[in-house]
């Protein structure tokens, strides 16, 4: 019904039958209220961080950081809806207000920072540009791809990265731009390039998509740093926060070692920090506009971060990532949350 | 060009004077004859053996693939996903419905002397979309709500073109009224907006309406992404809609607009009740063309990341667990749109040669 | 509507029953809601696009792109601006929609002549080549070609070979190239002065004939003059040209024109998927030709070639030309679905990456409608011209 409402909303709207009082915009977090669930945009379909199964349930890093912020709101994780984004549609999607948070593998960058009216809420996954390439080339090393023909998707930081690391080596290449990672592969597998080149995590997720992954390898270089995280619209700093600190949450609940499985048990600790975390201690939650106990819904019906990672990307999964730069500060990687204090 | 001085007295043709009649006269179209007899006995045998004879058909899984042929399991295996997308299982009788409406409605408008089907013309044209607006989303009557990113396949592609069409129909008939008024600001907005229209591209079009439209709307004021293609395909499709209704407009003889003025009828009602059923009866056969036309074209909406029916294809052709089953896949969909296509574009012709009859003199 | 005069009288005593008045009235609401709607639009984008602070602005086209194009007929490299972008996208929609006019035209009046065969079995196959190609959809095709055909293609290092000049594989088709040494310009004076006396020649016969109504084999003489003086000029240069042949070096092949999958493929379902229709226009436009018209000729005496080339042509095509212009320009539109396969077309290049790293959808979107409507506008007006000039001139 609300889908065929706007459809014939849309149609009057466009007929002319403009309003120009535009309705000023509640903040974020009461529109999400009132809307009665958490509209979340994500990637079309990418291993790993959003991927839907033959039934459209989705499942990913990007989506579980969704899910945490549902479940921090309304205390129920499923109170989710996806809007699966094209690389091109990402930006207007959460300008627009057509969802309310983006967690769609994106790089955090100045420009989109600065021009595109975004705030990055965190990071959630460390990344790096790599090459995936055909193991009969006999190429060891990005130094030697002098000449490739390169398969990239179109729309990402991907592309300027390439340039930039070719322009540098003195290198030429043949940029081949796809509009879907699903048809970068194709073009890959089908062998219209020598190489494919996206975020290290993907290229394990896309190897995988091979009919033959063992004729494909990753070569050891990263060209850049990729840094993927959620992203809100700015202007609204209660929801900002909101974001950002559900993810923090999760992070620091891997710290301290609270996981979904020992969150009931951990209610009950003395250690200060978990009391604040879970919200039997302190106002932390009223501070954000969330309920007292948010972070206890956020680690019990998503988990931490770590069980977040281990689910989606890590060793047990298809993309069989290490944790790498994504360990915790304390355990020699980068994820380091900010105290909730 | 060798016409016989005499022609056969008896009606039966015997072959051997068909054949040197029609396909050995003269030495150059002996040559033509055999060269393209030739290509046709070393291509259909290899296609035979890949659609048929090798072919695998049953099974579940990649595995009973084991013919040199084509893999139909594959298509077997995922037709649920080409139909209805992501639509739930559970739910799957409701698409049903529409489909089985759509036929009742459509299919008699092929059979001739069908007791009725001027009505069921005019319900699968206005009543339908009713029924489909509260069947398929759900969310009343006790309906389960389905939202619209579940949609997908072949029922995404007929709610597209359908709606496309159905919508378009109306803004195209006041375009071409307008097109063809006295007024000159009337005119000429009308010529603007046709002619910008029909000069860009579809996908340009989807691209503004994914992309775009939001920066259009009033702070608060959300389409979603399946409205938004729609709003897009409705507005290029009244464009040529309305050049269509303009040809019926222009073909109807003045004298039937002089003799409803003389009548002392209003525009609207000139217009309404003279002009435009004479108008519209005339061109069914070009609005069905367009409807093809459009039909085709709703597989552009891949490219703004809707799933049609190329698109459910498109996006498991890659899956890991079958091997090189794009050209199955691709030729499934192809089957499926030269079916409709092929079967509508028949009944157009069959409907142009009937209406030939009216107002040429 | 004049008519409407009548009812309202001669002197209407009531202005709003003057049709006139109510007809001003109406383009005065109509003219009034446009601009409000207009207005509304710009508005709403202006505020809609400060609150998101999305820069806005032609500034971004003098900024430097940084990314690769695969394919470019004007010079560009990364740190070329993103106006630079955009030439490199036109002339690649140009030059795709160009080789598609051109071959969907040959095919499809090939095709559209074979369906009128009297050959039984020719103009069947030419019927289930329409039927079947126009029936499917074109980016349903362009996929097959690309993604099927493709995968089915050698590597390069297992190019098929065709005497060392040609080599085909899934990076594209590699031809030799020409490369005009010194003294090339006279072979260029050659041709020139054949083209010159070709027309000198037609201008001549036709004088000739239309006085004396002698006939001078002007097309034979005009070809063999065509063929033999560039042919001279080029010997009498010293052969002033070197083919630069593709040769495979590390990853891909190199020297000599490349023609990029994705241009093929696109090429290949433009041309067939258009010449399905152009060859339905041509049938319709020759069988418009009335019968009497041929037996007319032919009773002049006219050979059926002659017939063809002076009756029947130059009338059907009056018929053909409107399809066709609009079928031109649907090819033209078609060939930007050049982005789903990755050929860097407008909209790929300018509408997507650009886009993309810029942000700025509203300007970028803007201009790549005006190129499309700027484009539609002048095959129109060409077709329009070409029109007027074969249309019957009534005296």
């Amino acid at each position: 019904m609300r889908k065929m409402r706007s459809i014939a909303l849309g149609v009057a709207l466009v007929a002319g039958t403009f309003t120009a009082s535009s309705v000023m915009a509640a903040t974020t977090l009461k529109n999400v209220k009132q809307k009665g669930h958490l509209q979340c945009g994500v990637t079309t379909g990418l291993p790993g961080f959003s991927q839907p199964d033959e039934k459209g349930n989705w499942t990913g890093i990007d989506v579980d950081t969704c899910r945490a912020v549902a479940a921090a709101i309304f205390g129920d994780a499923g109170a989710v809806e996806f809007t699966p984004l094209t690389a091109k549609e990402r930006f207007t999607a959460l300008q627009s207000g057509e969802i309310d948070m983006l967690s769609r593998n994106t790089t955090w960058t100045l420009t989109r920072d600065a021009s595109l009216g975004l705030n990055f809420a965190g990071v959630n996954y460390y990344d790096g540009q790599g090459f995936l390439i055909n193991k009969g080339i006999g190429v060891d090393d990005a130094t030697q791809l002098d000449g490739a023909t390169i398969c990239i998707q179109a729309g990402t930081t991907t592309e300027l990265n390439l340039s930039d690391y070719f322009r540098a080596k003195g290198m030429k290449f043949k940029p081949i731009v796809f509009d879907t990672s699903e048809q970068t592969v194709q073009g890959f597998a089908a062998g219209r390039c020598d190489v494919l080149t996206s975020d290290r995590s993907q290229l394990a997720a896309l190897r995988s998509k091979l009919s033959d992954p063992n004729s494909a390898k990753i070569l050891p270089n990263t060209i850049s740093k990729e840094p993927l995280g959620p992203v809100v619209r700015q202007g609204d700093d209660q929801w900002f926060n909101i974001v950002k600190w559900v993810l923090f949450t999760q992070i620091n609940a891997e710290e301290l070692g609270v996981t979904s499985a020992n969150a009931d048990d951990m209610l009950k600790s003395d250690n200060p920090g978990i009391q604040r975390l879970l919200g039997t201690d302190g106002d932390m939650g009223a501070k954000l506009g969330l309920p007292a106990d948010f972070g206890h819904k956020v680690v019990k019906l998503v988990g931490n971060y770590g069980e977040m990672y281990d689910r989606n990307v890590g060793p047990d999964t298809p993309l069989a990532l290490d944790r790498g730069i994504n360990a915790l500060w304390t355990e020699g990687g980068i994820m380091y949350a900010p105290p909730v204090r | 060009m060798t016409e016989p001085t005499m022609k056969a007295p008896r009606k039966a043709v015997r072959p051997v004077k068909w054949m040197r009649e029609n396909l050995f006269s003269g030495w150059f179209n002996t040559v033509l004859t055999l060269g393209v007899a030739y290509l046709l006995v070393t291509s259909v045998g290899p296609l035979l053996n890949w659609f048929f004879l090798d072919a695998n058909f049953v099974g579940s899984d990649p595995s009973a693939c084991t013919g040199a042929g084509a893999c139909w399991v594959f298509i077997n295996q995922r037709l649920n996903f080409f139909i209805y997308g992501f639509y739930p299982d559970e739910l799957q009788w409701r698409v049903n419905v529409m489909f089985l409406l759509l036929a009742v409605a459509f299919v008699p408008q092929f059979i001739e002397r069908f007791p009725g089907r001027k009505w069921l013309g005019i319900f699968g044209i206005f009543g339908l979309p009713v029924v489909g607006y509260f069947l398929i989303p759900g969310g009343s009557f006790g309906l389960e709500a389905v939202e619209s990113s579940k949609w997908g396949g072949l029922m995404l592609t007929l709610v597209l073109a359908y709606i496309g069409i159905i919508a378009s129909l109306p803004i195209g008939i006041l375009l071409a009224l307008g097109r063809r008024s006295e007024m000159p600001i009337i005119r000429g907005i009308s010529v603007v907006f046709i002619e910008v229209w029909r000069a860009v591209p579809l996908i340009t079009v989807l691209f503004m309406a994914s992309v775009m439209l939001p920066l259009f709307l009033p702070e608060g004021v959300n389409i979603e992404k399946l409205a938004r293609a729609l709003i897009g395909i409705t507005l290029w499709q009244s464009a040529y809609m309305a050049e269509v209704v303009r040809g019926g407009l222009q073909a109807i003889p003045r004298g039937q607009y002089e003799a409803a003025s003389a009548l002392g009828l209003g525009y609207w009602r000139r217009m309404g009740l003279v002009i435009l059923p004479q108008a519209l009866k005339m061109v069914i056969p070009g609005i069905v063309n367009t409807f093809i036309a459009l039909f085709k074209d709703t597989t552009l909406v891949l490219i703004i990341g809707l799933l049609d029916v190329l698109g459910t294809v498109q996006s498991t052709v890659s899956d890991p667990t079958w091997q090189n089953v794009a050209t199955e896949g691709y030729v499934f969909v192809a089957f499926c749109f030269w079916v409709f296509c092929f079967g509508i574009s028949r009944y157009s012709q069959k409907l142009e040669r009937k209406l030939d009859t009216g107002h040429k003199t | 509507m004049k008519q409407q005069r009548i009812d309202a009288g001669p002197a209407g005593p009531v202005p709003w029953y003057d049709p006139r008045v109510r007809s001003l009235f109406f383009q005065a609401i109509a003219i009034a809601l446009v601009f409000w709607g207009g207005w509304v639009l710009v508005d709403n984008t202006l505020s809609n696009m400060e609150s998101r602070g999305i820069s806005t602005g032609f500034g971004f086209l003098n900024k430097t792109a940084g990314f690769g194009i695969i394919m470019n007929l004007v010079p560009y490299d990364a740190t070329m601006s993103y106006g630079r972008t955009f030439w490199v996208g036109l002339t690649n929609t140009l030059l795709v929609s160009a080789m598609g006019v051109v071959t969907a035209t040959i095919l499809g009046f090939i095709i559209g002549v074979a369906r009128l065969s009297s050959n039984w079995l020719v103009a069947r196959m030419a019927l289930v080549y329409i039927e079947v190609i126009r029936n499917i959809p074109l980016l349903l095709q362009i996929f097959f070609w690309y993604f099927a055909v493709l995968r089915n293609l050698p590597s390069p290092r297992q190019s098929l070979d065709v005497g060392g000049i040609l080599f085909l594989n899934n990076r594209g088709l590699y031809l030799p190239g020409p490369m005009p040494q010194e003294g090339f310009g006279i072979v260029w004076g050659g041709i020139l002065l054949a083209i010159a006396a070709v027309v000198g020649i037609r201008i001549r016969a036709r004088k000739r004939q239309l006085a004396t109504g002698q006939i001078f084999p002007a097309f034979r003489v005009g070809l063999a003059i065509l063929v033999f003086v560039p042919v001279v000029s080029f010997l009498v240069a010293g052969r002033p040209l070197e083919w630069d042949l593709p040769v495979l070096r590390g990853f891909n092949f190199g020297g000599g024109i490349t023609i990029i999958p994705e241009l093929a493929a696109l090429w290949i379902a433009l041309s067939l998927y258009t010449a399905s229709f152009i060859a339905e226009i041509v049938r319709s436009g020759i069988l418009s030709v009335s019968k009497g018209q041929t037996e007319a000729s032919r009773a002049l005496g006219l050979p059926n070639g002659l017939t063809l080339r002076l009756v029947v042509i130059p009338q059907a095509m009056r018929v053909i030309i409107p399809p066709l212009t609009s079928q031109y320009l649907n090819l033209v539109k078609n060939s930007s679905l050049a982005t789903a396969i990755g050929y860097p077309d407008l909209v790929a290049v300018f509408m997507g990456t650009t886009l993309n790293q810029t942000g700025q959808a509203v300007e970028v979107v803007a201009i790549t409608m005006a190129v499309y409507l700027t484009i539609s506008l002048l095959i129109s007006l060409f077709m329009n011209i070409y029109n007027r000039a074969v249309a019957i001139k009534e005296r």
